[in-house]
């Protein structure tokens, strides 16, 4: 396999296994605090959610950008094609999610006039 | 160069789509990443829907770590702990999938057959999970009862805890309900599904013999995020409501509260199975590709990159379903 040689590949084991050291502790911390809920954290409303899930969010956007830069190799992409990708994706998604979660909670806001919790 | 040109010809080229890379990135590369991104845009438009439903239901939406206690071979309360375990699996998988795809980069092919097949182990034991997972939603854990209205109301001891309906109530012999089998009566109609454990009477009759067995509604106080246990007259009168016993989960029904959550559940936990499912099967086509030495001749092992791609997005879902439906 003469061809093969003239590749420039070198070995990211250990950068492999620190990429999922790093993931296995965020997961980690997740059920941590998932399963204690601090009050301070689980009560605190911030900008329509609690402070806790704003936790969660920004540290499942870390692992999400973890597994697409290092395992889906992102990283090493052109940075047109990482664009291309990238950027549309998330634009349509932060697009969607807003729409649907205010519209979710207008109806929410609306409807619990209507719903009766006592008989 | 001659190189090159040589393999392009050789077999198994079909899907290179030739010698052209536009962004340095291969036909079945690039494919594979634009299905990718309408992939995540499907599973985005689920997860939007149930962040909308659950919006809209914020005063009355199930506790998801009241909903998934259950680890194998333990008795007890354990929320989250299992689920974990599912996603470290899946990640797991996903690092010897990587190490397979950096061992094709070197052309060792001992190395990607062995990671290739712990990745696909990784993936049958995350289907088990799920499949573990889906059985004690549907067989429930404590049961419930469900008003007249369509609402859950469930039982809770002293401390806030939910108690089982087997724990409380006395079942009496003069209301046993026999299964409607196709052979025991009219042969077209049949039972919807499993009989609960005890009829609407027994669970109110015992609960008035339970002083120490409260009554909690779906609704959540939203200053303290728990779901509200009513004082006993106000039970007496949603008891009075009272049409069924529910046991488990179906589409239809949910002992743990709005059968939403129970849909979207399946949906999209069954969606992403789904994927997981598929993605073993291609990984295991890859596998045996490799063993049989197609890439070896081919002189790379894109291939096992671009199914890597897809595995590692399914991964990548898997970690905001989890966030969307355990944790948040």
């Amino acid at each position: 396999m003469a061809h093969d040689q003239e590749h420039e590949h070198e070995s990211h084991v250990g950068l492999i296994w620190k990429v999922f050291g790093a993931l296995s502790l965020i997961t980690i911390v997740e059920v941590i605090l998932g399963i204690l809920k601090p009050k301070g954290l689980h009560l605190t409303i911030f900008l329509g959610t609690s402070l806790l899930n704003w936790i969660f969010l920004i540290l499942t956007l870390v692992k999400a950008y973890g597994i697409a830069w290092y395992f889906m190799h992102l990283k090493q992409e052109k940075s047109g094609l990482r664009r291309a990708i990238v950027w549309t994706t998330v634009f349509l998604i932060c697009y969607l999610a807003t729409l649907l979660l205010i519209e979710g909670g207008y109806i929410g806001d609306v409807m619990s006039n209507y719903t009766k919790w006592s008989y | 160069m001659e190189a090159t040109i040589a393999t392009e010809n050789k077999e198994g080229e079909t899907w290179s789509g030739g010698g052209k890379k536009p962004l340095g990135s291969s036909y079945g590369k690039m494919m594979m990443w634009f299905f990718i991104m309408s992939d995540a845009l499907t599973f985005s438009a689920f997860l939007g829907a149930y962040g909308l439903m659950r919006f809209k239901f914020i005063d009355s939406w199930p506790i998801a770590d009241e909903v998934f206690t259950h680890v194998p071979f333990l008795h007890g309360h354990f929320p989250m702990y299992y689920v974990a375990f599912m996603t470290f699996i899946l990640i797991f998988s996903s690092v010897t999938m990587v190490l397979a795809v950096d061992a094709g980069h070197q052309m060792k092919k001992a190395k990607v057959t062995l990671y290739m097949l712990l990745t696909i182990i990784g993936g049958l034991i995350f289907l088990g999970s799920q499949a573990w997972e889906w059985k004690n939603f549907i067989g429930g854990t404590y049961g419930s009862l469900i008003l007249q209205d369509g609402k859950v109301v469930q039982f809770v001891d002293a401390s806030g805890h939910q108690v089982a309906l087997e724990d409380f109530v006395t079942k009496s012999a003069a209301n046993e309900r026999v299964a409607h089998t196709k052979s025991n009566g009219l042969w077209y109609v049949q039972d919807a599904g499993a009989l609960p454990p005890f009829t609407t009477s027994e669970v109110i009759e015992s609960f008035k013999n339970s002083p120490n067995i409260s009554l909690r509604t779906e609704e959540v106080d939203l200053a303290t995020k728990h779901k509200i246990i009513l004082s006993r007259e106000d039970a007496n009168k949603f008891l009075s409501k009272a049409t069924g016993v529910v046991k488990g989960a179906n589409l239809k029904i949910n002992e743990y509260g709005n059968t939403l959550f129970a849909d979207f559940f399946f949906f999209i936990t069954g969606f992403h199975g789904f994927h997981v499912f598929s993605g073993i099967l291609i990984n295991i086509i890859i596998f045996f590709n490799v063993i049989i030495g197609t890439y070896e001749r081919r002189g790379h092992y894109e291939m096992v990159e671009k199914v890597g791609l897809y595995w590692h997005f399914v991964d990548l879902v898997w970690v905001f379903v989890f966030t969307f439906f355990y944790l948040v």
